[in-house]
């Protein structure tokens, strides 16, 4: 299959990219607003064409093990749902972080706490960027703003999941899962062959070759010392991540006298937010995090110098504005402006809350 | 050149495929497209509605408040939506079970009856395409009839490719309605 131009929704290209992108299994379990990711794939049938599996798992639980066991033999793998089903995975993302392998998870966030609404939030952000399971690991997490960033961020998404064996997450939300934009779906990448993989990932547990030593993935270490030294591996290994990985994009930053910090399709929304500003003869400008975590720090901290304000706008009721504030050191006012519970806010909305909170003061 | 339309009825009037053959067409056009529908429980039997947004240049937000073309094709929508056509913007409704009509001098009104004129055609599955000719008719940016064709074939399913005509016959309908 060559490079293509096609119309799609953010939930259908995820699964055409994953089968571009050369995946071996997707292992989910049906919720909206993600659904179609499930469903398109079962339509394509790629099990067909790649020999990619796809499998309907009997429970958000089960699915994210069958990921687990997956990425344990150096398969690229993937799993995806919304808010409630994600929640049901943290405990396999912690063990797949702990035992340190690459895969790729997807949440298309709906509006919560607990079974919620079906509406688009981003209310995820704590959950995906400080944990959501137990322990001390790190997800690298991609917001995606566009349909065409769905496409890419599976490529990316596999590529960092096997350059640092660590998991990846793309956080949506249901505006950029439910849409439908122009995207360029890439060249098909085949497959990796199992002598690929081994070559790979010299670590797999895929049937042990010519006196090679035993491989075992397990998140189990009783023995506190050397479970120590796995947590400063981890640690070091995130440390690598955030020097190399950090990735961010910014509009009319310059010269503006106001920044917002948004990140996903909430991001589009800003901007537009920016540009009815600019006829008002307010000068935004906009940092949107593409990497959650690790979250551009630096980057905030350098946009914010000589602003006269730091409007933090997302789908929850106040989360990313703390590691905003973490980056600005309190050196200018960090407001935050968000709709709860499935509420898209307008444009100009946006542009109201810069008026009443940030110049009003 | 940039259009930012809603389209807003029920459910099960074809709300949601006439934006995502608008979308085709304006892809097949070469423009920058997004549509985004309103999705969940309204859609049964409640509203249902799908912003559309057809662009030369990048499109920013998909989710808006003020739109330069509304189509309403039921009167909780027209209620809902007259008010956020943009000043100059044009409005389109079906008169159809319409007993409140807007009164705004501000915007160009097209009232137009397109159940009739589908029931003409003889298939009540073409109302969406009618509607569609009107629109198509109204906007400023004058999207051509062969990219338009083009977006049908990509949007309809294969096996529905022999109803193309009867498509593109709705929405000269559509069309010969706004001449009127």
């Amino acid at each position: 299959m060559k490079e293509e131009v096609r119309l799609m929704k953010g939930n259908e290209a995820i699964a055409h990219a994953a089968i571009r992108y050369g995946c071996d299994g997707y292992f989910g379990y049906p919720i909206t607003p993600q659904s179609e990711v499930l469903e398109t794939l079962e339509e394509l049938m790629p099990w067909e064409t790649t020999g990619m599996v796809v499998l309907q798992a009997e429970s958000e639980v089960a699915a994210i093990n069958m990921v687990y066991g997956g990425a344990a033999t150096g398969k690229a793998v993937m799993t995806s749902s919304s808010s409630p089903g994600v929640s049901l995975k943290q405990e396999g993302i912690s063990y797949i972080a702990a035992a340190s392998l690459p895969a790729l998870v997807l949440n298309v966030m709906r509006g919560g706490p607990g079974l919620g609404t079906i509406q688009p939030s981003q209310a995820d952000y704590f959950q995906a960027t400080k944990g959501g399971g137990h322990g001390d690991y790190h997800l690298i997490v991609l917001a995606p703003s566009t349909v065409q960033e769905m496409v890419d961020f599976v490529g990316l998404g596999f590529d960092l999941a096997f350059k640092y064996c660590n998991p990846v997450m793309i956080l949506a939300d249901g505006i950029v899962g439910q849409m439908m934009e122009k995207v360029v779906l890439p060249e098909q990448r085949p497959r990796r062959t199992d002598e690929q993989i081994r070559e790979q990932c010299p670590w797999a547990a895929n049937g042990r070759k010519d006196g090679r030593k035993r491989n075992v993935i397990t998140s189990l270490e009783l023995e506190s010392a050397r479970m120590e030294v796995i947590n400063h591996k981890l640690q070091a290994k995130y440390r690598e991540i955030e020097k190399n990985e950090t990735r961010w994009e910014e509009i009319d930053v310059d010269g503006a006298d106001y920044l917002i910090v948004a990140f996903g399709s909430i991001a589009r929304i800003c901007d537009k937010a920016r540009e009815l500003a600019a006829e008002k003869g307010i000068k935004v400008g906009i940092i949107r995090p593409i990497t959650l975590w690790p979250f551009p720090t630096e980057a905030v901290e350098k946009a914010a110098q000589g602003k006269k304000g730091v409007l933090c706008v997302e789908l929850n009721a106040g989360q990313m504005i703390e590691d905003v504030r973490l980056a600005v050191h309190d050196r200018l006012p960090v407001e935050h402006f968000g709709r709860l519970g499935g509420i898209i806010p307008s444009p100009e909305e946006v542009v109201e809350a810069i008026e009443t909170k940030l110049i009003g003061k | 050149m940039k259009e930012e339309i809603i389209i807003a009825g029920f459910g099960g009037q074809g709300v949601l495929s006439m934006g995502k053959i608008l979308a085709y067409s304006g892809l097949m056009d070469d423009k920058e497209v997004t549509w985004m529908p309103s999705y969940g429980p309204e859609q049964r039997g409640g509203t249902a509605n799908v912003t559309v947004i057809l662009s030369d240049e990048k499109i920013s937000s998909p989710v808006l408040d003020k739109y330069d073309v509304v189509i309403a094709l039921n009167q909780q929508s027209l209620d809902k939506f007259a008010p956020k056509v943009k000043p100059g913007g044009i409005l389109i409704y079906d008169t159809n079970g319409i007993h409140n009509r807007p009164n705004r001098d501000d915007i160009t009104i097209y009232p137009i009856d397109a159940m009739d004129a589908t029931l003409e055609i003889g298939n009540s599955k073409a109302y969406n395409m009618v509607v569609m000719g009107a629109l198509l008719e109204a906007m400023p940016y004058k999207l051509p009839m062969e990219n338009v064709v083009k977006g049908l074939k990509k949007s309809l399913p294969e096996r529905h490719h022999k109803l193309i005509p009867l498509n593109e016959q709705a929405i000269e309908k559509g069309r010969e309605l706004l001449k009127k």
